[in-house]
């Protein structure tokens, strides 16, 4: 009843094809998002923000970006956590070898040097697809865990390739408690969200959609398979690149290679299949879903357990949890291939009918 | 009729397809004048399908030529051919399932997009300009199929006749001024087929786009078209005016059945 839109009329194209056309959902991501800004850093405590909030949008960011390549274009692609860990080492060097480098300017530079590298291991996408192609960016992922743990240069000769940042700082802004830490990746992942819509609801989204759906089709209307693949190689690797270097900088402030495994690269695209392929929302969906449920699941579990008469251990738990993300990962692919952000689309319709859905 | 056909703006010479041991094309030439529409027709597997991949450059073949406005193409490839105004439909549609109709024939239009990505990224203003001028563009193929009841209906929850028409509507969003119609009626009932002739004849006469069309409906063919080219077994057994194709015992034997 409330989620409706009967009487909103729109006069101009402009008005058609503003960012949310409807009013409701206008309002109610600006106030989530004023919300975001202020309420939660008045409500919730620092553990919340630690371990929960700042996980989440940094992943959430990393999400949005496996999803413009996966979702958007189509390439599947098993290198994301590839493209953090060359994000965040390269975000370091920029940081650490220049001085006066300001942290924006080197955590963007590390996105473009992200950005660049994913162009080189997306090029064998104008020839293989799908299994071959995850293939081929699994060999992205190999190569970065083997040259950030090889080669000294890379992380400024520390032993193991484990590095650290401290003392950040933006304008005299230091980011040192969680709540600044919180604030910056929020706004962080506002803007580069704002962005990504924008990207996928103009020209560059359809080509890249185009080339998802039909490739040969899409070449004939005049669509350069070339620069639409690896437009969204570089944006997806920017993505993702930026995100690795939040990660190390704001997250860990001082990491190691493997935490960028390959473990993190397929709990990425778990992210974007549950969560919904194609789909902006439906990236913090699955980046919150992945999150929270491993929390909800320590919480709950032993509880659970205790209460028909069963000692769950810890090793139980994560046990569990393995097992009931494969378990969701197969349901989703089957159920609803289009994830957490379809169903929440399909619920949007039903309730614009509701309560008279005839 | 205001429509004055013109000299030939498309000539293909002794074009020659095989895959493999297959000969899918043998030493075919015909040409195409400009404003008219042609048609090409010919029994199943005879080459025509091929023939249209040929012309934007989907298959390379390994003889011949095509020269499009005197200007010679040995390697045509699709994006020249997009280039240079030549759209298509296909015959098993290949629309872009996950898309609305209004984004399908936003689409077509990407070949006049000059804004890039970071513009579009920060929806700044010439990206922003050009995204509302192409709508309205999009907006006019729109009410000329008669769809602007489904512009935000994604294509694959769409009947097969409206699937067909947004698939002509992509390719009139490129405003070619040569489109390929790949059996555009197949599957279709008589209104739907009424509909389509409509659409066709109505594109050829005001904006005078030149139609290379394959139909199997003989009927459709003889009907619009300004002449006719047969194929059989990859070779070119007639051409000229639906009557003259009509009369000729090559084209009635191999195309109606010897018994005939």
């Amino acid at each position: 009843m409330l989620y409706r839109e009967n009487g909103q009329f729109k006069t101009s194209y402009a008005d058609d094809q503003q960012l949310f056309p409807i009013a409701q959902d206008r309002w109610s991501i600006l106030a989530l998002t004023v919300f975001a800004f202020i309420g939660i850093p008045l409500l919730v405590d620092e553990y919340l923000l630690r371990a929960i909030l700042i996980p989440f949008l940094i992943l959430s960011l990393a999400a949005l970006g496996v999803n413009i390549l996966v979702g958007y274009c189509g390439q599947i692609t098993l290198g994301a956590g590839a493209f953090m860990a060359v994000g965040a080492y390269a975000a370091y060097n920029f940081h650490s070898r220049l001085p006066g480098m300001p942290l924006v300017l080197s955590m963007l530079l590390g996105g473009v040097t992200a950005a660049l590298v994913g162009i080189f291991f997306g090029i064998p996408s104008l020839r293989v697809r799908g299994l071959y192609l995850a293939v081929a960016t699994l060999a992205a992922q190999f190569f970065t865990d083997w040259v950030f743990l090889r080669v000294p240069w890379f992380t400024d000769h520390a032993a193991s390739g484990s590095v650290s940042v401290s003392n950040l700082q933006i304008l005299g802004w230091q980011i040192a408690e969680p709540v600044d830490k919180y604030l910056f990746c929020l706004f962080w992942l506002t803007v580069f969200a704002l962005l990504a819509k924008n990207m996928t609801r103009s020209a560059i989204g359809r080509q890249w959609m185009a080339i998802r759906d039909m490739d040969v089709a899409a070449e004939v209307i005049g669509i350069r398979p070339l620069f639409a693949k690896l437009s969204a190689f570089a944006v997806s690797s920017f993505y993702v690149g930026t995100a690795g270097a939040l990660w190390g900088f704001i997250h860990l402030s001082s990491w190691e290679p493997a935490a960028f495994s390959v473990d993190r690269s397929f709990q990425l695209l778990f992210m974007v299949i549950i969560g919904g392929l194609g789909s902006i929302m439906g990236s913090f969906f699955g980046a919150a879903f992945i999150v929270i449920l491993p929390i909800v699941l320590n919480q709950f579990l032993p509880a659970l357990g205790r209460l028909v008469g069963l000692n769950i251990s810890t090793a139980g738990v994560s046990h569990a949890e393995l097992i009931i993300f494969g378990s969701l990962i197969i349901f989703f692919l089957i159920k609803e291939p289009h994830g957490i952000a379809r169903l929440w689309s399909t619920g949007k319709e039903k309730l614009r009918l509701w309560p008279f859905p005839h | 009729m205001t429509r004055q056909i013109g000299e030939a703006i498309l000539d293909l010479k002794n074009v020659s397809l095989s895959f493999g041991g297959v000969k899918a094309l043998t030493d075919i030439s015909f040409d195409i004048r400009e404003h008219e529409i042609r048609a090409i027709i010919g029994p199943n597997g005879a080459g025509k399908s091929s023939m249209l991949n040929v012309i934007n450059g989907v298959y390379r073949p390994q003889q011949g030529e095509i020269v499009l406005r005197g200007e010679r193409f040995s390697r045509m490839n699709p994006y020249k051919a997009a280039k240079a105004g030549i759209s298509r439909t296909f015959q098993n549609i290949a629309l872009f399932k996950g898309m609305s109709v209004l984004d399908n024939i936003m689409t077509g239009r990407s070949l006049k997009i000059g804004s890039n990505l970071l513009q579009q990224a920060f929806w700044w203003g010439p990206a922003r300009r050009e995204e509302l001028a192409h709508r309205a563009k999009v907006e006019e193929v729109i009410d000329f199929l008669e769809i602007q009841h489904i512009r935000k209906t994604p294509v694959g929850r769409l009947p097969y006749g409206l699937q067909k028409r947004v698939d002509l509507g992509r390719a009139l969003a490129m405003e070619p001024s040569i489109l390929l119609l790949d059996e555009p009626m197949a599957g279709m009932n008589v209104e739907e087929k009424q509909d389509m002739c409509r659409f066709i004849l109505d594109v050829n006469d005001q904006f005078g786009t030149t139609i290379v069309l394959i139909e199997h409906d003989m009927a459709v063919v003889m009907d619009i078209s300004d002449r006719v080219v047969v194929l059989d077994y990859g070779k070119k057994i007639g051409d000229g005016a639906p009557e003259e194709v009509r009369a000729n015992p090559d084209v009635i034997s191999a195309y109606l059945g010897a018994g005939h």
